[in-house]
C-alpha cells in the first residue's frame, strides 16, 4: 500500500483548467458538468479510479465547480450533471481507497462529500440554480447519492442502466453520503421499497425506478438528450437568476505559511501543538468596503465580506484534513466593529441581488462547516476585537466563550473594554443544520431569553451586559484572564477527543431534526460506528475482502 | 483593610506588594477570615497578649520570631520555602520533567481537590478546639494551644494563597467555602469526618495533636513532593510549623503519663482517679480512639485516586526522593491487609494502588516512637505497663476493616465480643466524665493542673513562670 492520505497535505485549491476529473461546459443558462474521472489521478497511488469511482480529489473539484457556478456564472440557471463514460454515470466512492484509508480520513471524506451534496441542494433551493442529474448510465452507491442531491433525476432507459445502493450487500457499510436519508426523506420512497432497494446489488432500472420514486423520469437513449433539454428549459424559465453576467471571479486564495502560522489576508491561524490549539484571528476590514452590488462586483473576490468567508472556509478544510491532532479551535477578532457592521450592511440592504444572496449563503455554509468540524470551538472576546454581526456568529457557534470584563489594567494606555454587537445577521441569515439560527438554537425552548437577546440587537454590549444577555460563557477580568483561558485550553486538550466530539455534537444541535441533521448525526454516526467494526474493516471484513473472491466472515451477533 | 494595609500587614515572600491579583483576592477574603476568627476561633482571651511565634521570613531566623501579640493582630503570613533551582518531578509518569510553576490544565481539578481537602482541615481544628482555652491546665499550655491555633490559621492562608494565586475564580470561590463550612455543622460540615468531632478536653487535645496532626504531617510531606512546585514549597514551610504541633502532642501525653506515675508512686496505687490523676488504662483507651480515627484519614487500603495523583505527579510518598525504587510503581507489588469472614489476611496489589497503605504504615511507624518514649518513662518508674498502638484494624470505619470488628490486639471478633470489650478499649462515659471533672483553668504563671506534670523547659528559653499569656 502507498502512503495514506493523512500523510500528505491535501490542498483544496483548484480551478476548471486544473480539473482532472470533470468537464465544465457553459452554454447560456445551462451548465453541463460531466464526470470523467482520470483513473490514474487519485490522491493515493494504491488504487485506480476506475469506472468513474471517486476519491476526495474528485470531490474537491466538484466542490470547486459548485462554488464557481454560483459566483462566476450568474447566468447559469440549471446545472446538468452527467457521466462521461460509456454506460456509466458514476460508480461511487472507490472501494480500495476506503479500504486503505485511516478512520479519520474516511470520516472526513464522508463529511466533505456530504457537505458538497448539501451545497448542490443549497444552490437549487436558495440560489435558483437548479441541479439536474442526467443519469446516462449506471449510478451505483455514491453515484446515485450524487444524483439524489440533484433536484431532478433523469435516467436513461437502455435496459441496462440502473440506480443502486449496493453498499450494504457488497461492502457491509452504509450509503453514507446522504443516500439512506434522501431516499426516504427527499424522494419519499416507501420504507419497505427503500429496504428492498438498498439490499439489491443490481439496483432498479427504468420504469420500476420511476414507479418506486427513485428517479423522476426515464427516456430511451434516442430521446434522452431531448428529455434533458426539455427539463433544462422548463427549470431555467422558473429561475430568478440574471440572464447575463458579469460574474465575480474567484481568484486563487493567497496563503503564506510560516512555521505553525498560516496567513491569509483577513484570517490568520496559529497552531500551538502543546495544547492542540489553533487560534484563528480574523481582522476587520481596514479600508472602505463596497456599499452597492456594483461596487461589490468591481471589488471582486478582494471584497472583505467574501474574502473573509473564503479564507475561513479554506482554513477550516485545511485544519480538518491536515491537522487532525489540533482539537481545539480558538476564535479571536481584531479591528473596528463598525467596519465589520459597515461591510455587512451591503448584505442587509441588497439581499435580493444575486451576488449578495450568494455571499450570505456562502457564509451560512461556511459557518455550518464550522459547526460540523468535530473540533472544540472557543471564542475569546478581548479589547480591540470586533465581534459584530457576522463575526458575532462565531461567539454563538462556540462551545464556550470567554469575554474580558473590563480592560488590560496594566497597560499604560488601557484600551476600551471589549464589546459584542448583535445585528440582523444574527437573527436568521445563517441557519444551522437544524434550520434555526444560532441565536434561536442557543435559547431553544426559552422564548423570553431569546427575546431579550434579540432586543439587544444594535447595542455594543460590554462583558456584564453580554453575560446578562447570556451571549457569553465566562467573563474573567484581566487578573484572571490568562489563567482561566490557559486552564480551559489545557484541560480540554487532556480529555478524550472522541468523547469531546460526541458531547459537542449532542449539545450543538438542539431542537428540530432536519434531513441535514439526520445525515450528520444519524447516518454519519452509524456509518462511523460501522467503519470501526470488524465486519466492515477487519481483516476478514467486507471492505478488505471485496474483489478478492472470498466472502467476508461476519460476526453474526447483532449489537 | 486597604490594599496598602494588606501588603504591609501580611508578611510574605510571594511579592504580594506587586501582585494585583493576589491583593484583590485577599482584599475580599481577609475580612472574612478575621470575622471567622472572631466567631469561631478561641472563645476567650481574644484580646490577651500571647507569647506567639510568628513567621516573618523563610530564613533560619525569620520563621521563629517570638513576641506578645493579641491573636486578632497576629500577622498571618504567606511563605513558600526557597525554590530549589531546576527542580524536577521525582515520581510518576512525569518523572524527570521540570516541576510545574503553573498548574497544568489537565490536573486543575485534581490539584484543586487536594488543596481544598488539605486546607479544609486547618480551620476545622481551630473550630474543634475553640472551647479548650477555658480549661487550660497552665498558661504554658494555653499559649501552646493558641500557637497551634494561629498556625492552623496560617496553614489555611497558605492553601488559600495557592487557590487565589493559581486557580482563578473557582479558586476564590473555594477559598470562601473554607470559611463557610464549619466543624460539626450538620448542614455544612467539614470535608473529613474526623474534623467534625469535638475536641472536648485537654487529654483529647494532646492525643489529637499527637495522632491527627501527625496525619497532617504525612499528608503535607506527600504534597511537598508534588510536581506543582508552589504546592511543594508551601508544604515544605508548613511542615516546619507542624513540627511544633507534634511536639505539643508528644510532650503533652508524656507529661500526663509522668504525672500519673508520680501519683501512683505517691499513693502506691494503680488507681489515681481519686487523687485527681488519669489512670494508665484510661490513657490507653484515649490513645486507641485517636489513633484509630486518625488511621481512617489515610483512606482505603487501595485507592485509584491516590494512584492517579501519584502517576500524575501531584502527590508523592513520604520521603519520595530517599526511596530506592523506580518511583513509577507500575510493576512493583506489595501486600495490603484484607479482612474477610475467615480472618485477617493480606492480598497482593500494585504499589501504585496501595499508596494509602504505604503512607499509613509510615505514619504508624512514626506514631510508635512517641509510645516508646512514654513506655521508657513508665519502665523507669518501675511500673509494669506499656502503652500500645491498637491493631490497624481496630475501630476502623474506612477500608477493609470497616465491616469487621477487630480487637486492639488484632483478633477478628464478633458483634457480641465487640460490645463486651468496647468499654475496655474505647473511652467510656465514666472515663469522659472523669477527664471532664479534672478540666480546670489554671492561669497563675508557673502553676499546673493536678493531672499533668510541668514541662521540662519553657518556650524559647523562657522560664516556666513566664507570663506566656497576659491576662
Amino acid at each position: 500500500m502507498g502512503h495514506t492520505v493523512s500523510d500528505l497535505a491535501i490542498s483544496f485549491e483548484t480551478s476548471p483548467p486544473q480539473y482532472r476529473h470533470w468537464d465544465l461546459e457553459i452554454d447560456g443558462a445551462r451548465a453541463t458538468l460531466t464526470m470523467n474521472v482520470d483513473p490514474t489521478a487519485g490522491l493515493r497511488d494504491d488504487y485506480e479510479l476506475k469506472t468513474n469511482s471517486y476519491d476526495l480529489g474528485v470531490d474537491i473539484e466538484l466542490y470547486d465547480a459548485t462554488q464557481r457556478l454560483r459566483f462566476e456564472h450568474p447566468e447559469v440557471k440549471v446545472v446538468v450533471v452527467t457521466g462521461g463514460l460509456e454506460r456509466i454515470f458514476c460508480a461511487g466512492a472507490n472501494i480500495q481507497m476506503l479500504a486503505g484509508a485511516s478512520h479519520e480520513h474516511k470520516v472526513n471524506f464522508c463529511k466533505f462529500t456530504n457537505e458538497t451534496r448539501n451545497c448542490i441542494e443549497d444552490a437549487t433551493a436558495n440560489s435558483s440554480q437548479v441541479w439536474i442529474a442526467a443519469v446516462n448510465g449506471t449510478a451505483a452507491g455514491g453515484g446515485y447519492e450524487l444524483a439524489l442531491a440533484c433536484d431532478e433525476i433523469l435516467l436513461v432507459d437502455d435496459r441496462a442502466s440502473s440506480v443502486s445502493l449496493p453498499e450494504i450487500p457488497l461492502l457491509a457499510v452504509l450509503p453514507g453520503t446522504g443516500g439512506l436519508t434522501r431516499v426516504v426523506e427527499k424522494r419519499r420512497v416507501r420504507r419497505d421499497l427503500a429496504d428492498a432497494f438498498a439490499t439489491r446489488t443490481e439496483g432498479i432500472r427504468g420504469r420500476q425506478a420511476v414507479e418506486w420514486g427513485l428517479v423522476d423520469e426515464t427516456a430511451p437513449l434516442s430521446s434522452f438528450s431531448e428529455l434533458v433539454e426539455g427539463r433544462v428549459a422548463a427549470r431555467a424559465a422558473e429561475s430568478d437568476r440574471p440572464d447575463h453576467g458579469p460574474g465575480l471571479g474567484l481568484d486563487p486564495i493567497e496563503r503564506t505559511d510560516e512555521g505553525d502560522t498560516i496567513g491569509y489576508s483577513a484570517v490568520t491561524v496559529s497552531i500551538d501543538r502543546r495544547t492542540g490549539t489553533a487560534t484563528f484571528t480574523i481582522a476587520a476590514p481596514d479600508s472602505p468596503q463596497p456599499a452597492t452590488p456594483g461596487e461589490l462586483i468591481e471589488a471582486g473576490a478582494g471584497a472583505w465580506i467574501l474574502r473573509c468567508a473564503r479564507e475561513l472556509d479554506a482554513a477550516i478544510l485545511h485544519l480538518r484534513f491536515n491537522e487532525t491532532a489540533v482539537g481545539t479551535w480558538v476564535f479571536r477578532t481584531e479591528g473596528d466593529p463598525d467596519a465589520v457592521a459597515a461591510a455587512e450592511q451591503l448584505l442587509a440592504d441588497h439581499r435580493d441581488h444575486w451576488l449578495v444572496r450568494e455571499i450570505r449563503l456562502y457564509w451560512a455554509r461556511t459557518l455550518k462547516r464550522l459547526d460540523l468540524s468535530a473540533r472544540s470551538l472557543m471564542t475569546l472576546i478581548e479589547p480591540g476585537s470586533c465581534f459584530a454581526g457576522i463575526l458575532a456568529e462565531l461567539v454563538l457557534a462556540a462551545d464556550r466563550s470567554f469575554m474580558l470584563d473590563g480592560t488590560w489594567e496594566d497597560l499604560d494606555d488601557p484600551p476600551e473594554p471589549a464589546t459584542i454587537r448583535l445585528t440582523g445577521a444574527n437573527l436568521g441569515w445563517f441557519a444551522m443544520s437544524n434550520g434555526l439560527s444560532r441565536l434561536e438554537t442557543r435559547f431553544w425552548g426559552r422564548p423570553a431569553a431569546l427575546a431579550a437577546a434579540q432586543a439587544a440587537v444594535g447595542a455594543d454590549l460590554e462583558a456584564p451586559d453580554a453575560a446578562g444577555a447570556e451571549l457569553v460563557t465566562f467573563t474573567p477580568d484581566d487578573l484572571d484572564w490568562d489563567d482561566e483561558v490557559r486552564l480551559a485550553l489545557e484541560e480540554r486538550n487532556s480529555f478524550s477527543p472522541d468523547a469531546l466530539t460526541a458531547m459537542e455534537a449532542n449539545y450543538r444541535f438542539v431542537g428540530p431534526e432536519t434531513p441535514e441533521t439526520k445525515i450528520f448525526s444519524r447516518l454519519s454516526a452509524w456509518q462511523n460506528w460501522i467503519f470501526q467494526r470488524p465486519n466492515a474493516v477487519g481483516p476478514n471484513g467486507a471492505l478488505q475482502r471485496f474483489g478478492s473472491g472470498s466472502r467476508p466472515d461476519f460476526d453474526t451477533r447483532r449489537v | 483593610m486597604s490594599i496598602v494595609d494588606i501588603s504591609a500587614k501580611i508578611p510574605n515572600n510571594v511579592n504580594l506588594a506587586d501582585d494585583r491579583r493576589l491583593q484583590r483576592a485577599l482584599e475580599g477574603w481577609q475580612p472574612k477570615f478575621v470575622r471567622w476568627w472572631e466567631e469561631l476561633g478561641p472563645v476567650a482571651f481574644k484580646r490577651s497578649p500571647v507569647f506567639l511565634r510568628t513567621a516573618i521570613d523563610v530564613g533560619r531566623d525569620g520563621w521563629a520570631h517570638f513576641d506578645h501579640v493579641e491573636m486578632p493582630e497576629y500577622r498571618w503570613g504567606i511563605f513558600l520555602a526557597e525554590p530549589e533551582p531546576d527542580r524536577k518531578i521525582a515520581f510518576g509518569d512525569h518523572k524527570g520533567d521540570d516541576a510545574w510553576q503553573e498548574i497544568p490544565g489537565e490536573y486543575r481539578a485534581d490539584l484543586q481537590r487536594l488543596i481544598v481537602v488539605q486546607g479544609d482541615t486547618e480551620p476545622a481544628s481551630v473550630e474543634q478546639q475553640r472551647q479548650l482555652c477555658l480549661t487550660a491546665p497552665s498558661l504554658y499550655d494555653l499559649r501552646n494551644l493558641f500557637q497551634v491555633n494561629v498556625e492552623e490559621g496560617r496553614h489555611l492562608w497558605a492553601m488559600v494563597y495557592l487557590l487565589h494565586r493559581y486557580f482563578g475564580r473557582a479558586g476564590r470561590d473555594e477559598a470562601d467555602e473554607m470559611l463557610e463550612r464549619h466543624s460539626g455543622d450538620a448542614d455544612n460540615p467539614r470535608i473529613l469526618g474526623a474534623f467534625n468531632e469535638d475536641t472536648p478536653d485537654w487529654l483529647s487535645f494532646f492525643m489529637f495533636t499527637y495522632f491527627t496532626d501527625r496525619d497532617g504531617k504525612y499528608q503535607l510531606a506527600s504534597l511537598r513532593e508534588s510536581g506543582f512546585d508552589p504546592l511543594s514549597r508551601t508544604c515544605d514551610f508548613m511542615l516546619k510549623e507542624e513540627a511544633h504541633h507534634m511536639f505539643v502532642g508528644a510532650t503533652g501525653v508524656g507529661r500526663v503519663v509522668q504525672r500519673t506515675l508520680e501519683l501512683m508512686n505517691e499513693h502506691d496505687s494503680d488507681d489515681v482517679h481519686p487523687h485527681g490523676g488519669l489512670n494508665l488504662d484510661l490513657i490507653q483507651r484515649y490513645l486507641n480512639f485517636h489513633c484509630s480515627v486518625s488511621l481512617d484519614l489515610f483512606g482505603a487500603e487501595t485507592s485509584t485516586n491516590a494512584a492517579n495523583y501519584f502517576a500524575a505527579g501531584l502527590k508523592g510518598r513520604f520521603g519520595e526522593e530517599r526511596r530506592d525504587d523506580d518511583h513509577v510503581l507500575r510493576d512493583a507489588s506489595r501486600l495490603v491487609p484484607e479482612a474477610t469472614e475467615a480472618g485477617i489476611g493480606t492480598r497482593e496489589v500494585t504499589q501504585l494502588a496501595a499508596l494509602n497503605e504505604t503512607l499509613r504504615e509510615d505514619y504508624t511507624e512514626d506514631c510508635q516512637k512517641g509510645l516508646d518514649r512514654w513506655n521508657r518513662t513508665i519502665a523507669e518508674a518501675g511500673v509494669d505497663f506499656a502503652l500500645r498502638l491498637p491493631h490497624i484494624g481496630f475501630n476502623r470505619n474506612v477500608g477493609t476493616f470497616r465491616d469487621h470488628h477487630v480487637s486492639p490486639d488484632g483478633r477478628l471478633i464478633d458483634e457480641a465480643q465487640w460490645h463486651a470489650g468496647a468499654a475496655d478499649w474505647l473511652p467510656s462515659d465514666d472515663d469522659k466524665a472523669h477527664v471532664t471533672s479534672l478540666q480546670v483553668s489554671v492561669t497563675e504563671p508557673g502553676k499546673m493542673a493536678g493531672w499533668v506534670a510541668p514541662p521540662a523547659t519553657g518556650i524559647n528559653r523562657k522560664p516556666l513562670e513566664f507570663d506566656y499569656v497576659r491576662l
